[in-house]
């Protein structure tokens, strides 16, 4: 499973067509369980201050992650601290599950997503 | 205040299956609940359907009289029935809102009410049903009129929240709108003049001891003297206005805090709702359902409320909806969650 989630940032940098870079540090992820509780914390650290993909790595996490687990769980999502400029921005819709839900239902980021955790590339 | 000698429980009356995606939101419907008159309300899902339940005189359980699909494409996340139960106004993700009427059993879509940029997520009716409210993530509040022969006209798109604005709904009693959002404030929209323009005439913000995170949902007491909002920040806020020197004419009486109830929620409260009788339920992200009433000990200036029972694990996933159903004989309440069941509870006395 987490070579699946640490691919995911490499793969949606390549689909947008940057600049190919060493990307050599992908995402880390760092994956908090409760199994009583039934709760997960993972932060997950963006390549870069700015990266504009962080809220599309970030529900690609949700997404893998929903698989992952039985449906009880509850799954928090955060930037790890200090790795991006809208930090607090990023963590709130990430955690928003209205916002994400209308996100998956969108055809192009859907798509976008399952071809991040699904794409023949990895 | 009876309530807190009492020994209540919260007792599940019947848990419903049908919808196949997480249930979003549940309305009553007004006109039922009356003698002779069986029990109704809808629910609406991440399914893209709108379910009717219906419960049966003869073996009091609540069966699935109609599912209204192929109409919405995406999600539909609000539902509301028009004061005479005539009509029920659906919300979608696809940026229509629906409105439908019961014809011999069957609803049919009269019409959709299209112009949100994106997802609408709530529709709400004036208590006289004369008018409409619309939101949604393209940051505005649309006011429609009930026209004759059931046609809907926008009279005006409000703007001024700054971000998502998840729900909307009228006061009680009076033509006044109120919204919440996900830039974490309530906005208060009101007009002067019948024929005038609305504007926004208070925002309940941080600074006037507002929330701190995203408003989900509001309710109002049944005098409509008292506002109560929950939110992503883990805490309940009860507001009161001056309300008979608004009835009376003379202007706008702002809502001011009266207090909140923090430590009670670790996680999100989706939905807030008022019994008739003063019961606060709140529906949360930790699967449970709280009721509050007001405190015996709190001061006539300063009332205070407590948590008057707790029901854990009342579903297995997130809850989003919580309704006390209007009826007088038994104290009913429904919950909608993430699970995609509803259930019928009943506050009652433990026997």
């Amino acid at each position: 499973m987490t070579l699946g989630l640490i691919n995911a940032n490499p793969v949606v940098h390549a689909k947008k067509e940057r600049v190919a870079q060493q990307l050599s540090v992908l995402s880390e992820e760092s994956i908090t369980v409760d199994e009583k509780l039934g709760r997960i914390l993972i932060t997950f650290t963006p390549t870069i201050q700015h990266c504009s993909m962080a809220t599309v790595i970030g529900l690609c996490l949700r997404v893998k992650l929903k698989e992952c687990f039985p449906p009880h769980f509850k799954v928090d999502i955060k930037v790890a601290p200090g790795s991006h400029a809208d930090e607090e921005s990023v963590n709130k819709l990430l955690n928003d599950k209205e916002r994400v839900a209308a996100a998956l239902e969108n055809p192009n980021l859907r798509q976008l997503v399952d071809e991040c955790l699904y794409s023949n590339e990895l | 205040m009876e309530f807190l000698d009492a020994n209540l429980e919260l007792k599940e009356i019947q848990k419903l299956q049908g919808h196949t995606d997480r249930v979003w939101s549940i309305a009553w419907n007004p006109a039922t609940a009356a003698a002779n008159v069986p029990t109704v309300f809808a629910s609406c899902s991440g399914d893209k359907t709108v379910r009717i339940w219906e419960q049966s005189p003869s073996t009091l359980s609540w069966d699935c009289k109609a599912v209204l699909e192929e109409t919405h494409t995406r999600t539909v996340r609000s539902c509301a029935w028009s004061p005479s139960g005539k009509l029920l106004a659906t919300a979608s993700f696809d940026a229509t809102t629906a409105i439908w009427e019961n014809v011999g059993g069957d609803f049919e879509c009269l019409s959709t009410l299209e112009g949100h940029e994106n997802e609408v997520k709530c529709v709400s009716w004036n208590a006289s049903g004369s008018l409409l409210a619309t939101c949604g993530r393209d940051k505005t509040v649309w006011i429609w009129e009930v026209m004759p022969g059931n046609e809907f006209e926008c009279i005006q798109v409000l703007q001024g929240h700054t971000q998502d604005v998840k729900m909307v709904r009228w006061h009680p009693t009076m033509d006044i709108l109120f919204s919440c959002s996900y830039d974490n404030t309530v906005k208060v929209w009101w007009s002067e003049d019948d024929d005038g323009d609305w504007s926004c005439v208070q925002t309940l913000g941080e600074s006037s001891y507002g929330h701190s995170s995203t408003v989900w949902s509001l309710d109002f007491n049944a005098k409509g003297d008292k506002l109560v909002t929950c939110s992503d920040d883990l805490t309940l806020k009860i507001w009161e206005a001056d309300i008979t020197m608004m009835q009376s004419g003379d202007g706008y009486a702002p809502w001011n805090h009266l207090c909140t109830l923090s430590g009670y929620h670790d996680r999100t409260i989706f939905s807030v709702h008022w019994s008739r009788e003063g019961i606060i339920a709140s529906g949360a992200a930790d699967d449970a359902v709280r009721l509050f009433v007001q405190s015996k000990d709190g001061s006539m200036n300063e009332p205070s409320y407590q948590l008057l029972l707790k029901k854990e694990k009342a579903h297995e996933m997130d809850i989003n909806s919580v309704q006390w159903c209007h009826g007088e004989e038994k104290r009913l309440l429904a919950s909608a969650s993430d699970d995609g069941t509803i259930k019928v509870w009943e506050l009652a006395t433990l026997s």
